[in-house]
């Protein structure tokens, strides 16, 4: 693997690589010196054009974990806000002879336009609300570290897909696991065709204990001002994830930072059946494995050694 | 009109004889090889192949093998004068024009500043004269910056030579505006052309709204945004008795509502572009930013009704939207932007090679359209008959070419079928009488190199 741009992209021996080597990077991650030598030397180099806490940092720790040197660049402050475009920062960093440049934006497709104009491997952080394949891995990951094989389970993914990148990679990442996924939200919030990604669309809860697993979708306060939806308030009523609505048997999810008594209630995000810090948990070790793959994947596929060796 | 509605720099009357070619003019019915003599820029004489002599000092041009059409006529080019002319200018986008075999274009007023006042159009009209390849017709405003709030001195500019009046790039929002300018069409005339989209439902969108949207997360524009714009205004145009004309449909519902409001007698007319009639929103995939045009891209399904609507008469013309952008401009991701392809140089050939060749539509019918938007405009529309003004394009349609393998006279190359093999080239076209364009490998025959 060169590049990881999309889920899209990916098939599920590939996903299903990643997160076995992430299984073996966990291991790391248990130890007093929680750091290996497999990419001592390289530069990653993260450019992030939105805030973001969890998936920076947990880029970051990443890469140090696997020793290679880490730069971070935020939009805020840089050359970015004095209007450089995208292919001119590029350029620019290049100079620093990156080997990986770690990529967030709010622009569909830009992680691709990277890898035309930069030698080094490129890795989506999310590009605009298209896609988001290393949160879909991961929680990929979180799942099979819980339930082992995902075949034939039924995942619900509940809120503002219109808005999420999140939602287009897991409905892929999740499918290509052999699942069925739903999403489920007011119709305002769910894009119009997105039925062709091969899941099923629904407008309430009332069948929501069919699901094994529950993926419940952040709402963006900012967003209300564009009346997508009437009030929060009534939003909460119908689609709110609480007590009442949770099976015991279901396995919760949420990409984060969860809005309590929003899309999801206080008692929920405190149960156990709350996967929210194994999912960020999770973060490190599977964009341990990611990196690894860009960098040493090609090689390490051709030679066939396992992430053993590469914690040797 | 008091103003010629078309301007161009001066050029020399030519005198020259088309020796043999396949001469097809779907309004004179003539679809046979002849050879056609110009003198002094006029067609003076038709006659059978071979049949004709080279008048002293007169050019003579092999044209067996190759087809002898009218000049396309395009209503709706960007020009980008004044303020953008690092994307074009009306030397470049008139070169480019010619090379297309174009013999005259109709500029929209969206620049910068918007063409909306009489110096400004006096101004766009002696540039014309100094650097314009072929003839020019300028559409100014409809409503003052495009602002959709006062309406420019429509008389004024008419009778400075205003073919119509368009606020293209932007839809006339408020119907009440619309309605004003349509009675104030009935006194000064000039075709008001629009640009149909409800920008509350078009809103941030930057490509149709569908399943590839949805996959790729991108805000769309849904094909009623146009749709319910070009019912309201064929029936505001119905109740005025004004004339319009839609430009460049997408979307399957619009030409339903063109042609349920033509059934209805309404004065509408439409045009659609080569790449709405030969591209989906499936090629927006790859988030090829050459992709990006507004209206956008649709479906199969759109695609397939603009087609019967240019076969069942619907639509009107083929009309290019020739959009110019830098670069650098484009160079960005899709979501930043800016909407527009070229189209003047690829127009003939990309639809030869779609929808002729495999048979979809018929020749004649192509080059029907492709010449009958300036007559929408009341523009004469260019025939090839004796004591006409020559306006023809020599076309092989056999030349298998690359578009932009050489670059393109334009001055920007953001053209949604760079790469693509097409068939038929423009070997020569003519524009009111003098030689606009000379494909570079097409030479003279000895006798015309002689003389």
């Amino acid at each position: 693997m060169n590049h990881l741009l999309s889920i899209e992209d990916l098939d599920r021996e590939a996903i299903e690589r990643i997160c076995d080597r992430a299984a073996s990077f966990a291991e790391v991650a248990g130890r007093e010196i929680k750091k290996v030598p497999a990419l001592r030397g390289r530069t990653v180099l993260n450019l992030f054009y939105e805030s973001s806490t969890r998936t920076r940092s947990s880029f970051e720790l990443a890469a140090k974990r696997l020793s290679a040197d880490v730069v971070t660049f935020a939009a805020s402050g840089s050359s970015v806000e004095k209007g450089e475009s995208l292919k001119d920062t590029i350029l620019t960093l290049n100079a620093h002879k990156p080997d990986v440049i770690v990529i967030r934006t709010p622009w569909a497709g830009s992680a691709q336009l990277v890898t035309g104009w930069s030698p080094a491997q490129v890795v989506n952080a999310g590009d605009g609300k298209h896609e988001h394949p290393t949160q879909a891995l991961l929680d990929v990951h979180t799942l099979r570290s819980k339930l082992g094989a995902l075949d034939g389970l039924d995942v619900w993914i509940v809120g503002d897909v219109l808005h999420s990148r999140v939602a287009r990679s897991n409905i892929l990442a999740f499918q290509k696991m052999g699942m069925r996924v739903t999403v489920c939200g007011p119709p305002t919030l769910i894009p119009r065709g997105i039925e062709a990604l091969g899941c099923t669309v629904r407008h309430t809860l009332d069948r929501l204990a069919e699901a094994d697993v529950v993926y419940a979708l952040r709402m963006q306060h900012e967003r209300m001002d564009q009346a997508w939806i009437p009030s929060l308030r009534e939003y909460a009523a119908l689609f709110q994830i609480n007590a009442a609505r949770l099976s015991p048997h279901q396995i919760l999810m949420h990409p984060g930072p969860v809005n309590r008594g929003v899309e999801l209630s206080g008692e929920v995000v405190d149960s156990p059946q709350a996967a929210i810090t194994a999912q960020v948990e999770a973060g490190v070790v599977v964009r341990m494995a990611v990196l690894y793959e860009v960098l040493a994947g090609s090689r390490a596929s051709a030679a066939a050694p396992s992430a053993e060796g590469a914690l040797a | 009109m008091n103003a010629e509605a078309l301007v161009r720099a001066p050029a020399a009357a030519v005198d020259l004889l088309v020796r043999g070619a396949h001469v097809l003019d779907p309004r004179t019915g003539i679809d046979a090889p002849h050879d056609v003599l110009v003198r002094e820029g006029e067609i003076a004489e038709i006659g059978a192949p071979g049949s004709l002599e080279v008048p002293a000092g007169a050019e003579l041009v092999d044209g067996t093998g190759r087809h002898l059409f009218p000049a396309f006529v395009d209503p709706h080019v960007h020009l980008r004068v004044p303020g953008q002319e690092h994307k074009e200018d009306l030397g470049s986008g008139t070169r480019a024009a010619a090379a297309g075999g174009y013999c005259a274009v109709v500029a929209m007023p969206n620049t910068s500043p918007v063409v909306d006042s009489a110096s400004g159009l006096r101004s766009l009209r002696d540039g014309a004269a100094r650097d314009a390849k072929v003839p020019v017709g300028f559409m100014p405003a409809i409503t003052r910056g495009l602002g959709g709030e006062e309406l420019t001195e429509m008389a004024e500019l008419r009778a400075l030579g205003a073919l119509g009046f368009t606020d293209d790039g932007r839809p006339v929002v408020s119907a009440g505006m619309l309605r004003k300018a349509l009675q104030y069409q009935r006194m000064c005339g000039g075709v008001i052309a629009l640009h149909e989209e409800d920008p509350s439902l078009s809103g941030a969108g930057a490509m149709h709204e569908g399943a590839v949207s949805a996959l790729l997360g991108i805000a769309g524009i849904p094909s009623v945004s146009e749709s319910t714009m070009v019912a309201r205004d064929a029936a505001l145009a119905g109740y005025e008795g004004g004339r319009v004309h839609m430009q460049h449909l997408s979307a399957q519902e619009s030409v339903l509502a063109v042609a349920t409001a033509k059934a209805q007698g309404v004065q509408v007319t439409c045009e659609a572009s080569p790449h709405h009639l030969l591209l989906t929103d499936e090629a927006v995939r790859s988030l090829d930013t050459r992709m990006k045009m507004n209206p956008p891209l649709r479906t199969e399904e759109d695609r397939q009704a603009l087609i019967t609507g240019l076969r069942d008469g619907t639509i009107d013309c083929i009309a290019t939207d020739h959009a110019p952008h830098a670069k650098d401009e484009k160079e960005v991701p899709f979501e930043q932007a800016p909407m527009g392809t070229t189209g003047l140089e690829t127009a003939f050939a990309a639809v030869y090679t779609g929808l002729v060749e495999p048979g979809v539509l018929p020749l004649g019918l192509v080059v029907e359209k492709l010449t009958s938007g300036g007559g929408l405009l009341d523009l004469p529309v260019p025939m090839i008959a004796v004591g006409s003004s020559a306006n023809l394009v020599l076309v092989d349609l056999d030349a298998t070419w690359t578009a932009g393998e050489h670059g393109y006279a334009s001055r920007s190359s953001n053209c949604c079928f760079d790469g693509r093999e097409l068939r038929g080239r423009i070997l020569m076209t003519v524009a009111a009488g003098s030689v606009a364009y000379r494909e570079r490998a097409f030479s003279l025959s000895p006798e015309g190199a002689a003389s």
